[in-house]
């Protein structure tokens, strides 16, 4: 699995080429796509209420737009230029702001419905200078006070991530906690190399009784939760114990033959009763 | 594509900037109006998150003067109109936002602020 947060910042990340890389790739954009509706099943708000929501590191909007096309009005935040220009460009109906979520937001208390971020926490979590407001922790805290008391009580933000260790969890969740909230990390298909996706899931307030966390897939229940390529995987697995059908049958030896005349090759040899037939072993 | 509605919850947020810090002001804005789809639903929704006063002033400095000082008891489909408009269809493509505590300026550029902070100013 690549790593790019472990190349470069963001911001230099994800410049004019990387940006627009990244949002024509239809792979990028289908993955986005499902993980944003997956974020909104997390994040589950009440059904006909069009909500203000916060899209942490919107990038050049592939999730928003589908938060459009979901109804929701949106605002969002990122750090890289070049994917908010591209953003611009796509034409996405949310306001967008060039920050950096590592030093916190300014917005008022209570002005969100909820929150949602795709694959973007693990970029908090490299130093670029040694100045202390650089450190992970320090930023981490920075983004989750001031996240926490711009949502509305009750509510949720859902990240998606890809955290590379138990540890990056642990330090996640802990500063999350301290910062006030409340939720834990739902792992969807955790025992699939290439489907498995982390969601941490956090809820401010709950009135009282703590909010239930949501049942990750494990692609066990039904078909149309199984993480893809599964059956793909499933039927080489079982093929490689049977023996192949052959490729060269008759029938593709008489549309070979039938090309090669067509083509005006000589010495193609006439079709017969024998064609494509095997040979008896004494021969 | 700053709007008043995200405008109306932007308060500064440079280290040690707590109080009198919220409405950012507009300087040398260039305006401009797209339509957005009316959603009366959501408008109602969003009224009690909107710092009324705040949202006059930055309308009014926006050379927009269609809101009544105070939120009005009644709030009827034309008042609805009238909002939608203000909150979402008035787009501030270029100009700063300062801050009338700490005079921070927060720049936009094609209709993008940019929220960046020094390494100094960082809480």
């Amino acid at each position: 699995m690549s790593r790019p947060e472990l190349i470069a910042p963001p911001e230099i990340y994800y410049g004019d080429i990387e940006a627009k890389k990244y949002t024509k790739n239809t792979r990028n954009q289908q993955i986005q796509a499902d993980m944003t509706y997956r974020a909104l099943e997390l994040l589950n708000l009440p059904p006909d209420e069009p909500a203000f929501l916060l899209d942490i590191g919107c990038g050049s909007g592939l999730s928003g737009e589908i938060l459009d096309e979901e109804g929701y009005i949106w605002t969002g935040v990122d750090i890289a230029p070049s994917m908010l220009e591209v953003a611009l460009e796509r034409e996405v109906e949310g306001d967008l702001f060039l920050q950096d979520i590592g030093q916190g937001f300014g917005f008022r208390p209570a002005s969100f419905d909820g929150a949602i971020s795709i694959s973007v926490l693990q970029w908090l979590l490299n130093a670029e200078t040694s100045h202390p407001t650089s450190s992970p922790p320090h930023r981490l805290a920075r983004f989750f006070t001031t996240l926490h008391s711009s949502l509305r009580n009750p509510s949720r933000a859902v990240f998606q991530f890809y955290p590379s260790s138990d540890d990056q969890i642990q330090l996640i969740t802990s500063i999350a906690q301290k910062a006030g909230f409340g939720g834990g990390l739902v792992v969807d298909f955790p025992n699939s190399k290439k489907a498995k996706k982390v969601f941490l899931c956090l809820y401010v307030g709950g009135g009282g009784g703590a909010q239930q966390l949501p049942e990750a897939l494990d692609g066990e229940d039904e078909d149309g939760g199984k993480a893809r390529f599964e059956r793909r995987r499933e039927r080489e697995n079982s093929k490689a114990g049977g023996k192949r059908k052959g490729v060269k049958d008759k029938d593709w030896i008489l549309k070979k033959k039938e090309l090669y005349r067509k083509r005006g090759k000589e010495s193609v040899p006439r079709d017969s009763k024998f064609t494509g037939r095997k040979r008896r072993p004494v021969f | 594509m700053v709007r008043l509605i995200t405008h109306n919850l932007l308060a500064c947020h440079v280290k040690g900037c707590t109080s009198n810090n919220f409405p950012l002001e507009f300087k040398d804005v260039q305006v401009v109006l797209r339509d957005s789809e009316f959603n009366p639903d959501f408008l109602r929704g969003f009224i009690p998150k909107i710092e009324w006063p705040a949202l006059t002033g930055a309308a009014r400095q926006l050379g927009d003067t269609s809101l009544p000082d105070q939120l009005p008891e009644m709030q009827d489909d034309d008042f609805l109109k009238v909002l939608h408009h203000v909150l979402l269809e008035i787009h501030v493509e270029e100009g700063t936002m300062i801050c009338p505590n700490c005079k921070h300026n927060y720049p936009i550029s094609n209709g993008i602020p940019n929220m960046l902070l020094a390494e100094h100013e960082i809480g």
